[in-house]
């Protein structure tokens, strides 16, 4: 089953959602369908249990940032210059990505079928970071969507248990942005220490010093 | 498998939870444990014996090696494959290289195929062997079954020496190939290691298979569902122990598998000694694939000729290639923007993903039950954390 026939299932059956194949230019054919956020969980849960396609293994769940890029471009247009038509080369400027994406590698293990490359988008990369969480349909998601969360900050509504994974607690930023910067004390960490050192400091002071 | 289910070693239930009602007790099991298998840890809620609640903590050895990757060249990035799970290091090589190759295009000789396939199931004798004896010695079996195990690894362990010079960290696929061809005497002491193999797997079976304490402590432990299974996303051993018939040398057909004949063994209850019949089982499936490759091992070259690993500059796009790990389904996620580097560069864990359901596994059952269930699991924290 390729990719456009399950496109026209999903319509068929998901009113209202918006699909859109991206193409992918490697060898490996594998094109992707972007999904739109609000009707993601709908469309995952009928890729789950309709009879066909039956995608009931979700393999991989994994984040992509995309930072706001400006991308120059030639064109040739044709232009009229000192009365004659004349082929310019024109540089257009188009902003790409600002976005940050999410993408499950779906399989069927009764039917053999797969990959099928499902992607979301985020609004921007800031505030509007919030995606529905497809852990409810496919439990393999969990500690998957709780990394991209750790990694990406993307925040996924309906999850059941969204803390960091691999970074501790305390931790802030966003590790696997392309923009991240490591911050330069990474081993401070305020402890009862710094507490017995001020006090012996004090306690110092009044005896007048050694 | 579950013919060897015997009703006289069934150990009686465990006294009512009732005895102890009352505080729960919360242990931080890890990460400095020796049978968590590295830097791994759970916060584990207690009432007396019996696991209420376990909640797994990470990153303890989280270097993240995805960012790593994205500062180097598409061949620097195969030696830090080597690191993820460090006890296969050749199937991590595999996997990246087919992804690779799947981004770019690329076809492998057919030597190179038949050479990593060799390697390959020799990475899986050796895991499985070392994963039982672990299991053995997480059960209380000290020493003895260990070592059994070990002596053998260490033979496949000499291979992948005179091979590529590492001892674990093998690094040696390239896309396109493999590094180095066979050295002359070596297809004879493989031939030896494998011939030998299957006499060191009967007598394991003859000293374990049957063992009442064995039987006892694993059977009807951690039980999973084949429909759990599938939606908690295990994928190798642990999935097949549960019935899931899903093993990609079958499904996917990667490399040359579709010439070898082997067969997938399932477990049908799902518990911790299917999950150890499976892995010997399977150790005697990778000796037969070893058998027809190494008899069918053609001359040629090694590499691709046409692929330039120094400078490889692949076209912009993605690919996802997965290969069957001896830990599961192994993949490699790539995305390629035309430059040197990889833009996005994801491994898909096995390990962590079949820790998953660990929680479910253990609730109800008794703290010493948990040791045995993550040793059944085959967690290599290098592959968890990454």
């Amino acid at each position: 089953m390729n990719l456009e026939e399950i496109k026209s299932q999903i319509e068929a059956n998901v009113p209202g959602c918006q699909l859109e194949i991206i193409p992918n230019g490697s060898p490996s054919g594998q094109h992707s369908l972007l999904v739109d956020t609000d009707h993601a969980f709908a469309v995952a849960s009928f890729l789950r249990e309709s009879a066909s396609p039956r995608f009931d293994y979700c393999s991989n769940a994994t984040g992509i940032d995309w930072p706001l890029k400006e991308v120059s471009t030639k064109v040739k247009t044709k232009k009229i210059v000192d009365g004659v038509e004349k082929e310019v080369d024109e540089v257009v400027k188009t902003q790409t990505g600002g976005y940050l994406e999410v993408v499950y590698h779906l399989f069927s293990v009764e039917q053999r079928e797969g990959p099928l490359v499902l992607r979301m988008r985020t609004q921007d990369r800031a505030e509007g970071v919030h995606l529905p969480s497809l852990t409810p349909i496919w439990r393999s998601a969990e500690f998957q969507e709780r990394e991209i969360f750790d990694l990406y900050g993307v925040l996924f509504d309906g999850h059941p248990d969204l803390r960091r994974l691999l970074m501790w607690e305390e931790f802030q930023d966003f590790p696997m942005r392309r923009d991240y910067v490591d911050p330069d004390d990474y081993e401070y960490e305020p402890t009862a220490h710094d507490d017995v050192l001020k006090r012996a400091q004090a306690h110092q002071s009044t005896e007048g010093g050694l | 498998m579950s013919t060897l289910t015997d009703s006289s070693v069934d150990i009686l239930s465990n006294p009512s939870s009732d005895h102890y009602a009352g505080d729960l007790l919360e242990v931080s099991m890890g990460p400095q444990h020796p049978s968590t298998h590295g830097v791994f840890r759970m916060n584990v809620t207690l009432d007396g014996e019996q696991v209420v609640k376990l909640k797994p903590v990470f990153g303890y050895l989280h270097r993240n090696h995805e960012k790593i990757a994205e500062t180097e060249s598409y061949l620097g990035c195969m030696p830090y494959t080597d690191r993820l799970d460090y006890i296969c290091s050749i199937t991590n090589n595999w996997a990246y290289a087919l992804a690779v190759e799947k981004l770019a295009g690329i076809q492998v000789p057919e030597r190179a195929e038949y050479l990593r396939v060799i390697t390959g199931e020799l990475t899986r004798l050796q895991n499985h062997a070392g994963l039982i004896g672990f299991l053995m010695q997480d059960m209380g079996a000290s020493g003895t079954p260990l070592m059994y195990a070990f002596r053998e690894r260490e033979k496949i362990l000499d291979l992948f020496e005179a091979l590529t010079g590492a001892r674990m960290m093998c690094n040696y696929m390239r896309f396109g190939g493999c590094r180095v061809d066979l050295p002359s005497g070596w297809m004879q002491q493989a031939q030896k290691v494998v011939d030998e193999f299957p006499r060191f797997l009967d007598e394991f079976e003859r000293l374990l298979m049957t063992n009442e304490i064995l039987m006892a402590r694993t059977q009807g432990v951690g039980v999973v569902t084949t429909g759990q299974a599938i939606n908690s996303g295990m994928s190798g051993p642990m999935a097949r122990a549960s019935g899931v018939n899903y093993d990609l040398r079958k499904v996917d057909k990667y490399g040359i598998y579709d010439r070898f004949s082997f067969r997938v063994p399932l477990g049908d209850k799902g518990d911790v000694y299917d999950r150890y019949m499976l892995r010997v089982l399977e150790m005697r499936e990778s000796i037969e694939i070893l058998k027809q490759a190494m008899r069918d091992l053609p001359s040629g070259p090694i590499m691709d000729p046409n692929t330039k690993i120094r400078g490889f500059r692949p076209k912009a796009g993605e690919a996802y290639g997965r290969i069957e790990a001896p830990k599961g389904e192994l993949g490699f996620y790539l995305i390629s923007d035309g430059t040197p580097n990889p833009y996005r560069f994801r491994v898909r864990p096995p390990s962590l993903i079949n820790l998953t359901l660990l929680e479910q596994m253990c609730i109800g059952q008794n703290v010493a039950d948990i040791v045995i269930i993550l040793g059944s699991v085959d967690i290599v924290l290098g592959e968890v954390d990454r």
